[in-house]
């Protein structure tokens, strides 16, 4: 019994100070690491017309913002966009190169389940996914049982990403 | 007379036909008056380019206000609605054969509320079979109502009426994410879901893809006598006005750190499940599973496992055969995508058997083999055909199913 008190209590101190830290990388740090060091500064893309219809089906909801702030050198484009999971926003940096997902990473995850989703275990399997037609992605996502509207809400961000990225490249 | 006519004639249409040179030069406006108008046209093109750079300087400036007055607005203080959500699920069953019936078996509903970041509420009401009231088919249940508090990053703690963490279907049974219109029989009849007690627990994340699950709750009280004595699902007490002497421990390991696999174990002790009667019977649950599903060509490929086995410890249980109750089941499936939605084809097998300690003939087996439909991920229409073989023919019941479900 005392054993397992003490046991109990050597737990409990060791998780206590930590707080729900759920910043799992900086916006500005996964920007580094995209471009290498040197981030070109932020362009923006005017959601207007055709862009606002795609990225309203894509969402199934208004995209809420009047133009979506990006970065973009050598082909390549930065993508740093929220979407709720089931109460709470997943902010996600994407990257797009040559239109085919390069990176994906979970930078500020709070909801209180779905955990797996940050790891890249299960972001590594968009690498290389690409939009097909009706802006699908090119391959069918392994989910997360116990993480379905998490892995949902990443998934349309990728598209999403993929989309601007397409109009982006169009504009050029 | 008649040349002087001719001539006549003659120069009046030559000055009619041809302008002379001096003529066309006066049509055109001069080099000079051409120079001015070019220089015009500069000038406003000029004043258009300013003006131009000064609507986009103005539209820029627009979109950051705009934006300015968006992220305020979202960092007031939101109301306790803002931070309630609502969901739900319900299934719709028709059973031929010799069942016959057509029924709304489930209709859900969530409620859950965020305190603040770190503590939450969430809880589950259950209508069963349409109408519920003395005499009526249907029952009226609190299924989960707890108090989730975070501690720490990977780590939280759960106070409250709980879904013990067992099995696949025991806390994800939303009608959308499994196959076949009824539950599984070895899920139902074993583990027995669904589940549900009162109690503290606490779970997290251990690294490396690993998870675990600890819960102290009210435990089952199974009747000591009768056709059901010492039956499992017969022992849920629903923590309704609930028997509390004797609780019980559960313990899960999970592993899903392959996208799309999830592969867990779980051990649960209670001491006396009969809740303090003369037929003291200690008893240990072990069921483990694998619920997979792949991407695999233009769809996903599934496998559903999963085995269960209960030891009751008591003389009174092992005269009735009892001691030993178990089940297993394996679920291939294979689901794509269709221009109207994503279309699924599932084969299950079971076996299961309430009263494995004796020799006599009690193992249940049950095939199916059916569809599911989905039209959007969260709504599903089913159909699956069962073939029973029990050890009485009377139990068993070869039909058709077909099946209605959403969530959200």
């Amino acid at each position: 019994m005392r054993v397992t008190l003490g046991f109990i209590s050597l737990w409990v101190v060791s998780i206590l100070p930590a707080q729900s830290a759920e910043v799992f990388q900086e916006p500005n740090v996964f920007l580094s690491e995209v471009f290498a060091n040197s981030v070109p500064d932020p362009s923006f893309l005017w959601l207007k017309g055709e862009i606002k219809e795609a990225a309203r089906n894509v969402l199934r909801r208004d995209a809420g913002v009047l133009r979506q702030r990006y970065w973009h050198a050598d082909g390549r484009t930065a993508w740093i966009l929220d979407e709720i999971g089931k109460t709470q926003p997943i902010t996600t940096g994407i990257s797009i190169r040559n239109g085919e997902v390069e990176r994906v990473q979970i930078l500020i995850y709070r909801e209180s389940h779905g955990w797996e989703v940050r790891y890249p275990f299960f972001t590594d399997q968009f690498r290389g996914m690409t939009l097909r037609q009706e802006n699908e992605l090119s391959s069918r996502v392994d989910g997360i049982s116990g993480a379905t509207l998490s892995v949902r809400a990443i998934t349309k961000l990728v598209r999403l990403a993929l989309l601007y990225d397409a109009f982006v490249q169009q504009e050029q | 007379m008649q040349l002087n006519k001719k001539l006549r004639i003659g120069v009046l249409a030559a000055t009619m036909t041809v302008p002379t040179g001096a003529a066309l030069a006066d049509d055109l406006p001069s080099r000079e008056e051409m120079w001015k108008v070019i220089q015009a046209q500069q000038a406003q093109i000029s004043e258009l380019s300013r003006k131009l750079t000064n609507t986009e300087e103005k539209v820029e400036a627009t979109g950051e206000a705009v934006e300015t007055i968006a992220a305020s607005g979202s960092t007031a203080t939101p109301g306790w609605w803002q931070r309630t959500s609502i969901g739900g699920y319900g299934e719709l069953h028709y059973n031929g054969g010799k069942t016959d019936r057509i029924d709304f078996h489930r209709f859900v509903l969530f409620f859950g509320h965020e305190f603040n970041e770190d503590v939450r509420f969430f809880s589950e009401v259950e209508l069963e079979h349409s109408v519920a009231g003395e005499g009526q088919q249907g029952e009226v249940e609190l299924e989960q109502a707890f108090l989730e508090f975070d501690l720490g990053e990977y780590h939280a703690l759960r106070a409250g009426v709980q879904l013990i963490p067992v099995g696949i279907l025991n806390e994800t049974h939303e009608p959308p994410t499994f196959y076949g219109v009824e539950r599984n029989q070895v899920e139902t009849n074993i583990i027995p879901t669904t589940w549900w007690e009162a109690g503290v627990g606490i779970s997290g994340e251990l690294g490396e893809g690993f998870s675990y699950d600890l819960m102290y709750h009210s435990g089952l009280e199974v009747p000591t006598t009768g056709g059901n004595a010492f039956r499992i699902r017969s022992g849920r007490q629903k923590v309704a006005n609930a028997d509390a002497r004797d609780g019980a421990t559960t313990g899960r390991l999970s592993w899903t750190g392959l996208a799309g696999v999830e592969v867990a174990a779980t051990v649960q002790y209670q001491e006396d499940l009969t809740q303090g009667s003369a037929q003291e019977t200690p008893a240990v649950l072990i069921e483990g599973h694998i619920d997979a599903q792949r991407a695999f060509g233009p769809g996903t490929i599934g496998f559903r496992a999963l085995g269960a086995v209960w030891d009751l410890d008591s003389t009174a249980a092992t005269v009735l055969g009892r001691d030993e109750q178990y089940g297993w089941y394996v679920e291939p499936s294979y689901r794509f995508g269709t221009d109207w939605g994503d279309l699924g084809f599932f084969a299950q097998y079971a076996e299961w058997d309430n009263a494995a300690g004796d020799s006599t003939d009690s193992v249940f087996s049950q095939t199916r083999v059916g569809a599911n439909f989905w039209p959007t991920p969260d709504t599903v229409f089913k159909l699956d055909y069962q073939f029973d073989d029990a050890p009485t023919a009377a139990s068993e019941d070869n039909r058709l199913n077909i099946g209605l479900g959403y969530q959200f």
